[in-house]
């Protein structure tokens, strides 16, 4: 790692990364993406408890599409500004695997939902390729039974919807693919079209590596890539690509070229390993899916889409800024997904109404200093920081008659505070508090025990 | 006369008029069984008499009054062995009801069992299935034709009132044809797919064989109609298919399809002279050109395969049934082909080739519809052949099925009723009328008219048959 | 005409048998072989056809949009027993195949 590490500091890289990513995601709908089965694979009571004729592959099962995922994946696509083809169809893509029921996956090839689009990050932004909707396999768990070394077979998650999402081969840095990773992570959570629960699997990464010569040309694609797959987590991906970086070096140095190849992340060995070699590169007979119609968006539909489109998180953060002043680290933390950045938005409001500052409100919600769950209407969630903050009307005579029993109690600190000690006032701020049985201005509280202890 | 030769109709009408019984009949379809079925090699599974006729009992006020109906092997049914006549499905029980079966039984139907076919339907003779090829009750030497050979030897022996079958390029019409029954293969999307195993999802469409065409527009009533779990179901009701039965087809403009193909000159001459009976019903018969056949088979031969090779893949024997070795020749020989013309490079030439040539007989029908109500044709180049026919040959089906290819590539409703009988050999010849989408009403008005004008049904003709 | 084209041969059999999942005989493959040559002589009779003007039918009755409201239908849905019932190995709940080894899907 050393050696790379120098390399990439030194003023002049030798060479530079071209990597883009491929992203799935199983989208969060009720049911599953071509029949009617419950779409809950992780918390699921019983294995193989959530399937039918269709997803568990039985003669003459036929898929029937998930309107509300494929309205979703189209919602994705104009979130990043993609071109919508109105006109689409599924494809089925052929291979032979145990946790694929029909022996086929139903994807889209040539003519996905959404093509096009971006994603910024903080190193520049990211182009996207295109989104497309497909379905999910079943789950494999590795096991021995009876002394046989056997592979066991769950198909609830079989079926369930899954969109890609694939990149430009823009992302020019490790720390650049995580940003990226994680703005996508972060808007598909905002728009509450997935959980991507990455241990789970709910969203999985993988990354297409290559190096080329510093000196080329902008633009200029290497004529070979690596493909790791199976990463799951944000910190891996960017420990692959650096892995990934240094060992291509080390190859091209030696004046070869990287051979084009997938391979695997081994988190425990922080190393890559080959899974397959190009030469049995499958063949995926890719032929349009007879079993459903072609799919086609009406103006109107579309038009409905981008409206039900709630504001986007960049700019609903930067309205927080500009207008309550709030910072965009508070923002994120206040806004996970858009019903509770509207909710939050109206709390915005209100406090500005009652002339409370929204920045003030926001801090004791992320501080926790008042009970926010949610549930509150904006409101309740006002009234709570209110009474928070709210004190008692006291006479001048009850407080000094209170400070001056608390300061013959603890004449010690007394004296600390004549002797220079000025943080005792904290203290005795405590147990001016305590010794009242009404809620006290701290800051009343405060100048009034000044006066008394100067005395 | 025996019970079993009445129609589905006739039965019918007697049962709840009440002047013969459901036992009577089941009694009868039964001893039919027990006489023919072993000889025939028809049904592969059939259920008991007992619970049968309980089942009927309760259905006899539904459409089809409790009637007998016997199911094609590849319609799964709950907890009845279904196979499709391969041992890759040797032993396999549904635990879930296709639609159609659902709606038969629904409606009236009771399922008395299932019947032979071309292993997964792949075959126009029964002879690729694999628990032995079935005989034509007609003249025990020959084939009964196919892929649903054992639901058209069914109705011809009287083992049941009706069946059901599928019909992916002939596999309805054909086997009607040869065993001198009739055989209606619904439009593309007009009866439900589901749970029927799967040939050519793109062409698969399930429908009725019976001895008349009365009795196949019954039964249609019972399956036909859109399903949530089909979505290439049409969303169009289904309407009464009954309706044009009786009608008169004065002035009616058919078009009458010749190809000058290999052999077909001497079974046209045997039924160009049937076509008179539509003019002496007054409508107006006209020879016509159409696209050349060949091309049809050459397109569905590829995505046919390709499908096939596709739809296959999920017989893995892990969720159930046997492995991918217990796959017969046929169907080994399909998924290669398919998996060959859809392999990386192949598929724009092959693939989409194919699918672009069958828009070419879309249109080719669409020009001769703006001109004729239905089209005719022969249904089968020949008669039934004889046992063994199909030893290496293998495009067998397809070339067999030449003359209704165009029309199933094109999603058409078809029927095939009996115009000719040769008195020697005791065998059949069809008559296959055309229409364009969605008008089954049509073919049914236009067979019946003929079906009623001829001699050739043997069950409306008891004793012209059997000289 | 059209002209003959090269006859297919074992190994490409045997490729095309690896991609479709099948294994064959030397026998079969020589037989399977044989068909190849036969149908696909049939299917390069469509390159007589003028088709540079035509779009490809994928779906004859012209439908779209056949899809489904995003609801769960109990009605289809199989109890875990009635899932395994037709499998010839299961374990605790699950499917059993041999061990799977290079995972990569």
């Amino acid at each position: 790692m050393n050696q790379m590490t120098n390399t990439m500091t030194n003023a002049k890289p030798k060479y530079r990364l071209i990597c883009g990513l491929e992203i799935h995601a199983e989208l969060k709908t009720a049911s599953k993406m071509f029949c009617g089965c419950t779409n809950n694979p992780f918390h699921a009571k019983k294995p193989n408890s959530h399937t039918c004729p269709v997803c568990l592959g039985m003669p003459g099962g036929l898929p029937v599409p998930n309107k509300k995922a494929i309205e979703q994946t189209i919602q994705l696509g104009i979130a990043v500004g993609s071109k919508i083809n109105q006109f689409s169809k599924f494809d089925r893509k052929n291979y032979f695997y145990p946790d694929l029921a029909k022996g086929y996956q139903i994807s889209q090839l040539d003519i996905p939902f959404c093509e096009g689009g971006e994603i910024k990050t903080p190193e520049g932004q990211v182009g996207i390729t295109r989104i497309h909707l497909e379905e999910d396999t079943g789950k494999l768990l590795h096991n021995t039974v009876d002394n046989k070394k056997v592979s066991l077979v769950d198909f609830n998650r079989s079926g369930v919807p899954l969109v890609e999402i694939v990149s430009e081969p823009d992302i020019t840095t490790p720390s650049q693919a995580k940003e990226y990773g994680k703005a996508l992570r972060d808007l598909l959570r905002y728009l509450n079209l997935a959980d991507c629960d990455m241990e789970q699997g709910g969203m999985r990464l993988e990354a297409n590596i290559s190096l080329i010569e510093s000196t080329a040309p902008q633009g200029t694609l290497p004529d070979y890539k690596v493909e790791v797959k199976n990463i799951n987590s944000f910190r891996f991906m960017e420990q692959a690509i650096l892995y990934e970086m240094e060992r291509q070096a080390k190859i091209l140095d030696a004046g070869e070229t990287p051979t084009q190849e997938t391979r695997g992340w081994d988190s425990t060995k922080n190393k890559t390993y080959v899974q397959r070699a190009k030469e049995d590169a499958a063949d995926y007979r890719y032929f349009p899916e007879p079993d459903i119609p072609p799919i086609e968006i009406s103006d109107a539909h579309l038009a409905e889409l981008k409206q039900q489109l709630p504001q986007l998180p960049s700019e609903l953060r930067s309205d927080w800024e500009t207008n309550y002043s709030i910072p965009l680290k508070t923002a994120k933390l206040l806004s996970p997904n858009s019903v509770a950045a509207a909710h939050v938005s109206d709390i915005f409001s209100l406090a500005q109404k009652s002339d409370i500052k929204p920045l003030e409100i926001a801090n004791a919600i992320v501080n926790k200093k008042i009970a926010f769950s949610g549930t509150e209407t904006a409101k309740e969630v006002i009234q709570h920081y209110q009474k928070l903050t709210q004190t008692d009307e006291v006479s001048g005579d009850e407080l000094t008659i209170i400070i001056q029993a608390v300061i013959a109690e603890n004449q010690d600190a007394a004296e600390k505070y004549k002797n220079g000690e000025t943080q005792v006032i904290g203290f005795f701020i405590g147990q001016v508090a305590r010794a009242s049985d009404k809620k006290l201005d701290p800051k009343h509280v405060r100048s009034a025990l000044i006066k008394e202890l100067s005395q | 006369m025996k019970l079993r030769s009445l129609t589905l109709a006739e039965t019918r009408k007697k049962i709840l008029e009440k002047s013969i019984s459901q036992a009577d009949v089941y009694n009868d379809i039964f001893a039919s069984i027990a006489e023919s079925n072993t000889e025939l090699n028809v049904y592969l599974t059939t259920v008991d008499k007992k619970s049968a006729l309980e089942k009927a009992s309760a259905q006899i006020s539904n459409e089809l009054a409790g009637l007998p109906i016997a199911v094609k092997d590849n319609f799964c049914t709950r907890d009845m062995e279904t196979t499709a006549s391969s041992t890759v499905l040797k032993g396999f029980k549904p635990q879930f009801e296709s639609t159609v079966t659902k709606k038969l039984q629904e409606n009236g139907g009771v399922i008395i069992g299932k019947v032979n076919l071309d292993a997964w339907a792949h075959g126009s003779s029964t002879e690729t299935s694999q628990y032995g090829r079935s005989l034509n009750p007609r003249n025990l030497e020959h084939l009964p034709g196919g892929s649903s050979g054992g639901s058209a030897a069914a109705v011809a022996s009287d083992m049941c009132l009706a069946a059901l079958g599928t019909e992916t390029a002939g596999s309805i019409r054909q086997p009607a044809a040869w065993c001198g029954v009739v055989g209606l293969k619904p439009t593309y999307g007009r009866c439900s797919r589901y749970g029927v195993a799967s040939m050519a999802s793109s062409t698969d469409s399930p429908g009725p064989l019976a001895k008349t065409v009365e009795d196949a527009a019954l039964v249609l009533n019972t399956i036909a109609g859109p399903d949530k779990y089909d979505a290439t179901t049409s969303p169009k009701p289904a309407p009464d298919f009954t309706k044009t039965i009786g009608k008169s087809i004065n002035d009616m403009k058919i078009g009458y399809i010749y190809h000058d193909l290999k052999g077909l000159e001497t079974t046209a001459a045997l039924f160009e002279p049937q076509l008179k009976v539509f003019e002496k019903l007054g409508a107006h018969v006209e020879k016509v050109d159409a696209l050349d056949p060949n091309y049809s088979v050459g397109s569905y031969t590829v995505f046919q395969r390709g499908e096939v090779s596709s739809n296959l893949a999920r017989y893995d024997g892990i969720r159930y049934g046997k492995d991918r070795s217990h796959f017969g020749e046929e169907a080994k020989r399909r998924i290669m082909l398919g998996t060959f013309t859809l392999s990386k490079g192949l598929a724009e030439k092959y693939y989409s080739l194919a699918q672009k040539v069958r828009t070419l007989y879309i249109q080719d029908y669409e020009k001769l519809f703006k001109e004729y109500d239905v089209l005719v044709s022969l249904s089968s180049p020949g008669f039934a052949k004889k046992i063994g026919a199909t030893e290496g040959e293998s495009m067998f089906g397809e070339l067999e099925d030449m003359l209704l290819e165009p029309s199933s590539i094109s999603g058409l409703p078809g029927i095939s009723v009996p115009c000719y009988r040769d008195p020697k050999t005791n065998l059949y010849l069809g008559l296959n009328i055309v229409a364009p989408q969605w008008r089954e009403d049509l073919v049914i008005q236009v067979g019946h008219a003929f079906e009623r004008e001829t001699k050739w049904n043997s069950w409306l003709n008891i004793n012209e048959s059997n000289d | 005409m059209t002209k003959k084209n090269t006859p297919f041969t074992s190994a490409q059999m045997q490729h095309v048998a690896q991609l479709a999942n099948l294994e064959l005989t030397d026998t079969q493959a020589k037989k399977l072989a044989t068909a190849f040559t036969e149908t696909m002589e049939v299917v390069n009779r469509l390159q007589q056809l003028d088709i540079s003007s035509v779009e490809p039918t994928h779906q004859v009755t012209g439908l779209t949009n056949r899809w489904r409201e995003d609801e769960v239908d109990k009605s289809q849905e199989f109890t875990q027993e009635e899932a395994l019932h037709n499998a010839a190995h299961t374990h605790n709940g699950y499917f059993v195949v041999p061990r799977i080894v290079n995972q990569d899907s």
